[in-house]
């Protein structure tokens, strides 16, 4: 800073700052032969980096094996030549990104992925952040989904899909149907529900009403045209893709409630929550899929079963509710006392203090552990292996079953490697993005 | 507790001769630590009261206890004829008659100015966007910085943003403003800035209850100055009779520190 006492009038001249202090080489100089120690090191590594980078590109780029052998024995070439053998992603690709999902109808994961990647993208970007949005997930995942599924969709499923989606669309169009029914005053149903809730729940219990009584007519439906795959033949990109971001999706809502219930002020909630958070925390991820898999069906009643992915979809939940649950917390802690007390002498309520004053910044500061566990989520998912769902990196081990390509592990794992690293690193970038984006307090 | 089911019926009958502000036996304990003793203290409409004392004093937790960020044990407090208990909506009330100014501004530093001043209205109060927004430009000329309506806090300085805390209070139309040391945490240039707009409202009539050691600003605005240590009100008096006649010791040793430099 400058003189605040000197004159206001002329500041003293500045001058240039000498030779070597600004610049590429400067910043050579300074950070990697900054003394004998140093420069040496920066060699060692540096030639480490340069033995590294070069082996790596010499096997796949300049011993890089494209040509295939005669049908039948696909792999002899190389099985004879040092090199990344391309004809083998050639060949079992599909198997890799999409496991055991039929061959012949793996357009459809494929469709659904493309679908699913494009509404991330479209997440990432701040102008999108509407509730039209969300609206917009809930069409995706019904399309990913009757994409997935295909068969026949009944009565019941496009019945429930569209009693789901009703509240989205109302918050998105406000507007719709205001016009059609005016509330009628004095109705004490109405008066307490809302006239759109109230006909809501009206449908909702004749529709469950007309299923008790004549099922055939609810089970009636419609052919998408597509052959039927149940979800025990799903795997490969589409399995760790759905059980991560629907893992994430649910998970992070649980956590921030579990986080504010460790700091709330009534005892009984706190306890619930300290003990849940600890309890998950104490056993590993295994163990709590083993739980879901194997253990939870034994206390079901006789009859009644639950589909295997969602008790692993579940468990999952469960799993990284509790960690994003201490990951929000620590957001929490860095709010300083003086916002909630401003926020309480305006007179704002406890919901209405968190979710506009202290929420937002707690997220804001904890993006980056926040983001830490999803990309350490995602790779978890590769656990339900234990539990037999075929995932990514399971796909490349299905792949490796194939009789013809035995003992390819370094080009299955590097594929699915790079896939892994594609998903987690853009996650990494766009957190950082989105970091400086929210960063608009310079102080407090 | 010591509440009654009375206060709360004042509430239609409060006149303008009664105290809007009644704390009466009021004590406080942190723990084992007793903060606040027997405090007696009846504010009039329109009163401008300034509460000063050593660091410690207990000036502070006694404001904080009108909007009840602080929670009295012992004692009733009634603002406007609502009486502060254990009743959420009766602190609600009370929350939206008080406003508060901190030492530390304590602006929202993911909102901008123009929403720090309208969240409240909205979500509080329920008044339409375009209103409060209107308010809030209102508000933000009389503390001298329309302009700024559309940075953040962070963006701003200290006196700009204690500005900007006594504009978001105002915006909610409090009955009783209550300043807790807004100019401590202000650079020396900035402090005057600050004083100005707080002087400018005591001329409107505005009930204040101001915790500062700003001595000017309590000889030119204040009706009463509240002089307390160790969680006590030591002494009571006008302004010129307190400055140049205090009754107890410690009130004189304290404003020859305050005063002799």
């Amino acid at each position: 800073m400058t003189d605040q006492t000197a004159g206001a009038a002329t500041p003293p001249p500045s001058r240039p700052p000498p030779g070597l202090s600004v610049g590429p080489l400067a910043w050579i100089k300074h950070n990697l032969f900054n003394s004998v120690l140093s420069s040496i090191g920066t060699l060692v590594v540096g030639a480490v980096i340069v033995w590294l980078v070069w082996t790596v590109f010499d096997w796949i780029v300049l011993n890089g094996i494209w040509e295939a052998g005669p049908e039948g024995e696909e792999s002899a070439t190389c099985r004879q030549q040092y090199g990344y053998c391309f004809p083998f992603l050639q060949d079992m690709w599909g198997t890799i990104l999409f496991g055991t999902y039929p061959g012949s109808e793996r357009w459809r994961p494929a469709m659904a992925v493309l679908l699913i990647i494009l509404m991330l993208v479209m997440s990432a970007l701040r102008v999108n952040w509407r509730p039209h949005l969300l609206l917009a997930w809930y069409v995706a995942a019904v399309l990913a989904g009757i994409l997935m599924f295909g068969g026949v969709l009944s009565l019941a499923t496009i019945f429930w899909i569209v009693m789901l989606g009703a509240p989205l669309v109302r918050r998105v169009m406000p507007e719709l149907g205001s016009g059609v029914g005016q509330e009628i005053p004095g109705n004490p149903v109405t008066d307490r529900l809302g006239l759109f809730w109230t006909v809501w729940l009206a449908l909702a219990a004749l529709f469950v009403a007309v299923d008790l009584l004549a099922p055939a007519v609810t089970g009636a439906g419609f052919d998408t045209g597509l052959r039927y795959v149940p979800n025990t033949q799903w795997g490969g990109l589409p399995l760790t893709l759905g059980l991560s971001l629907i893992g994430c999706g649910v998970a992070f809502p649980l956590g921030i409630l579990l986080a504010l219930g460790r700091r709330s002020n009534m005892p009984a909630i706190r306890v619930i929550c300290v003990v849940y958070i600890e309890f998950i925390r104490g056993v590993p991820l295994i163990t709590i899929l083993f739980m879901a898999s194997v253990l939870f069906p034994l206390f079901l009643p006789e009859g009644v079963t639950i589909d295997k992915l969602l008790r692993a979809q579940v468990g999952l939940i469960l799993f990284a509710a509790a960690y994003l649950a201490e990951v929000v917390r620590g957001g929490l802690q860095a709010i300083p006392k003086g916002q909630y007390e401003a926020a309480d002498s305006l007179g704002l309520t406890y919901w209405q203090k968190t979710r506009l004053i202290i929420l937002p910044q707690a997220l804001r500061i904890s993006i980056p552990p926040l983001v830490n566990t999803f990309i350490g989520f995602f790779k978890d998912t590769s656990l339900v292996i234990i539990i037999g769902l075929f995932d990514l990196l399971n796909g490349g081990r299905i792949a490796l079953t194939e009789p013809i390509w035995r003992g390819f592990y370094p080009e299955s794992y590097t594929f699915v490697a790079l896939i892994y690293f594609a998903f987690c690193f853009s996650l990494s970038k766009y957190s950082q993005w989105l970091e400086g984006q929210m960063n608009t307090g310079h102080s407090r | 507790m010591t509440s009654s089911p009375t206060a709360r019926t004042a509430t239609s009958t409060a006149s303008d001769a009664e105290p809007v502000v009644t704390v009466q036996g009021v004590n406080k304990w942190y723990g084992e630590f007793h903060v606040l003793k027997d405090i007696d203290l009846f504010v009039d409409r329109g009163e401008k009261i300034v509460i000063c004392g050593p660091s410690g004093s207990g000036k502070s937790t006694m404001i904080r206890c009108i909007n009840k960020l602080e929670e009295h044990q012992e004692g009733r407090i009634i603002v406007d004829g609502v009486e502060l208990n254990n009743d959420i909506k009766n602190i609600d009330q009370v929350r939206r008659d008080v406003g508060m100014v901190f030492q530390s501004f304590n602006l929202f530093p993911h909102l901008t100015v123009m929403d720090n001043l309208t969240l409240s209205p909205i979500w509080v109060k329920k008044t339409p966007k375009r209103e409060a927004e209107e308010t809030a430009m209102y508000f933000l000329e009389r503390v001298k910085i329309p302009e700024q309506a559309h940075k953040y806090p962070g963006q701003l300085s200290g006196g700009q943003q204690q500005r900007v805390a006594i504009a978001r209070s105002l915006c909610m139309r409090p009955k009783i403003m209550l300043f807790d040391e807004p100019t401590s945490a202000l650079d020396p240039e900035m402090i005057k800035e600050v004083l100005d707009v707080m002087v400018e409202l005591a001329e409107e009539g505005m009930t204040m209850l101001c915790v500062t050691h700003e001595m000017g600003f309590a000889r030119r605005v204040a009706n009463r100055v509240i002089f307390m240590d160790f969680g006590a009100i030591v002494e009571q008096a006008e302004p010129e009779e307190f400055f140049n006649n205090p009754k107890s010791e410690r009130a004189k040793l304290f404003l020859s520190q305050v005063l002799g430099h």
